[in-house]
């Protein structure tokens, strides 16, 4: 019982990525009464999960390489401070992202245990912030010709355009909260994979791991925050904030999926590397800032008028923004929970350990 | 499922336009019937446009229910059924005038009688422009542009025959000013067909640009 005590933290960090992030795929969808919210929150509750569970494993190396956090009280304060920040800078209405919350608060266990930080998994996951809307600004651009040279050439009747959107819409919506579990599980319940004491399950002659479990209870708390929150950003992303077409906001919802897809496929990584190409990072991207940066792709490929630069210079802000103030939430909330609550939150170092590890270079020297 | 929905709403909307259309070439034939002074062949076509409109009226509600009912092209439904109560004005504009010739059998001189028959024939063919409008609308929104030109310019000829019939009728010396006043009244309502179609196209310009992805 008291596993799910220290889970809880990330499980409201789950909680909070559905109910948010959900909106991104089928927000436009359910906005715009294209897809019923049901129907959405059915499939998008079923591929969350299953991306997850499936695909989850490659961004969460990535996030353990970057701090190993070693204690399931860490991991609870690792995983509340990222909440905590998401939270307050949504109440502030500031851009956030649940990626780099987390990737600050690790930041933040990092200096607390006095631990070094792995700079070249901190660039490259910092590299990929900027990466992954350019990219998938570039995807929907790319895709909005596709589709208007494809309407113009294959003359659809105006109601048959709609029932293929409709399809389009769950089927990409699916595609798209599989890759976002896949992408963003690491984010919920990456912490906790190296200290979360969950032990195989057979099932069916199946082997259901621990970490599986660890990502399918994250899975569902995504799930929960879907059916239980969602509902109200979705009629606000299809009602206000920028008028899409159900074509063009399918095209923003492909684009949105493929690049979460891409950032979180060891598939596709293994399949790279057999042919020698060059690999995409597996680090998990704010879906937030994929979305618009596909808006922004349709915006370009109108000729880029009505683009608000300020909007993206809010969210470069927010790329060093979020993760100093979830380091700095992190680092005082560890030291609270370690000198007020009593509750180990690094593990104590091992001093043989030391011992062996320290180089003949420093023996010598003394 | 789905399809099957869709293919039968396809077909509803084809057949309502086709009510247009043909509701165009009976109130054309009708006006020349009248003119020609063959009433039993223009009784029939007034009886004919009636079974259009009613025709058409059915279809219309049927697919507006079933736009709303079913929450499909939520999108530019409001702009489908704008246009549909637009078009559905022509054919209502279009029997109302021959229910009107039956009605009060206006007496027409035989030096104005081409007139009224070649507004009748241009302001169908500003209908016939505009149904072709509608199913680009429908189909094909590039290709819009090409018809709606051609309603405007419909439009424009009509207007300038119904003005130069007005004034000849106007300028006649053998008429009394109240059969002067009567035959204006019907040149009116001839050429108000065309302004019908003219508003059906100003809302297809703006649709089309909504349209576009």
């Amino acid at each position: 019982m008291l596993i799910m005590l220290f889970l809880s933290s990330g499980l409201f960090l789950g909680w909070s990525l559905g109910a948010n992030d959900a909106s991104n795929i089928f927000g436009t969808a359910v906005g715009t009464r294209m897809v019923k919210f049901y129907t959405a929150a059915f499939v998008a509750s079923i591929f969350v999960v299953l991306g997850a569970v499936i695909s989850g494993a490659g961004t969460t190396h990535t996030l353990g390489k970057l701090g190993a956090v070693d204690m399931i009280a860490g991991a609870f304060m690792v995983a509340l401070a990222a909440a905590l920040t998401v939270f307050w800078m949504t109440r502030l209405s500031l851009p956030v992202s649940t990626s780099q919350a987390i990737v600050g608060a690790i930041v933040g266990w990092n200096l607390f245990a006095g631990k070094p930080t792995d700079m070249a998994a901190l660039t490259k996951i910092a590299s990929t912030w900027v990466m992954s809307p350019v990219l998938a600004a570039a995807f929907s651009f790319v895709l909005f010709f596709m589709v208007k040279y494809l309407m113009k050439y294959w003359k659809i009747h105006i109601f048959r355009l709609d029932a293929y959107t409709r399809i389009g819409l769950i089927v990409v919506g699916a595609f798209g909260a599989y890759s976002l579990g896949a992408n963003n599980i690491a984010n919920v319940m990456g912490v906790f994979v190296a200290v979360a004491p969950f032990e195989s399950l057979d099932i069916f002659g199946i082997d259901f791991n621990g970490v599986e479990q660890l990502f399918l209870l994250g899975g569902l708390a995504i799930a929960v925050g879907i059916f239980t929150y969602s509902r109200r950003v979705m009629m606000t992303v299809g009602d206000g904030v920028v008028k899409l077409t159900p074509q063009t906001a399918l095209i923003v919802v492909l684009s949105q999926a493929l690049v979460l897809f891409l950032f979180a496929s060891k598939g596709l990584e293994t399949w790279l590397l057999a042919h020698n190409l060059p690999t995409v990072p597996l680090v998990p991207v704010s879906s937030s800032q994929v979305v618009i940066g596909s808006i922004l792709g349709i915006g370009l490929a109108h000729g880029g008028g009505g683009i608000r630069f300020r909007v993206l210079g809010k969210i470069a802000s927010g790329w060093v923004t979020t993760p100093i103030i979830a380091a700095l939430i992190s680092f005082i909330s560890l030291f609270f929970l370690q000198n007020v609550f009593d509750q180990q939150v690094v593990k104590p170092v091992d001093q043989t350990s030391i011992h062996e590890t320290i180089s003949p270079e420093t023996h010598k020297h003394g | 499922m789905i399809f099957k929905k869709t293919k039968n709403l396809e077909l509803k909307m084809d057949a309502f336009l086709d009510k247009i259309s043909e509701a165009g070439i009976v109130y054309r034939r009708g006006i020349k019937n009248y003119m020609k002074n063959t009433s039993d062949d223009f009784e029939r076509h007034v009886e004919q446009i009636r079974q259009l409109e009613h025709e058409a009226d059915e279809l219309r509600k049927n697919i507006e229910t079933q736009l709303y009912t079913q929450t499909l092209v939520p999108e530019s439904r409001g702009d489908i059924l704008a246009l549909m109560e637009t078009s559905d004005d022509v054919i209502d504009r279009a029997t109302d005038t021959l229910v009107e010739f039956s009605i009060e059998s206006p007496k027409i001189p035989e030096e104005f009688k081409d007139g009224f028959i070649e507004l009748a024939r241009t302001t169908v063919k500003a209908t016939e422009e505009m149904v072709k409008a509608m199913r680009a609308f429908m189909r094909d929104p590039l290709n819009v542009r090409n018809y709606l030109h051609k309603v405007y310019h419909w439009e424009k000829e009509s207007d300038r025959i119904a003005g130069e019939l007005k004034r000849e009728i106007f300028a006649s010396d053998k008429l009394e000013l109240s059969e002067k006043i009567h035959l204006r009244y019907f040149a009116l309502h001839v050429d108000t067909l065309a302004d019908r179609a003219e508003d059906v196209a100003d809302r297809l310009a703006i649709y089309t640009i909504k349209r576009s992805i």
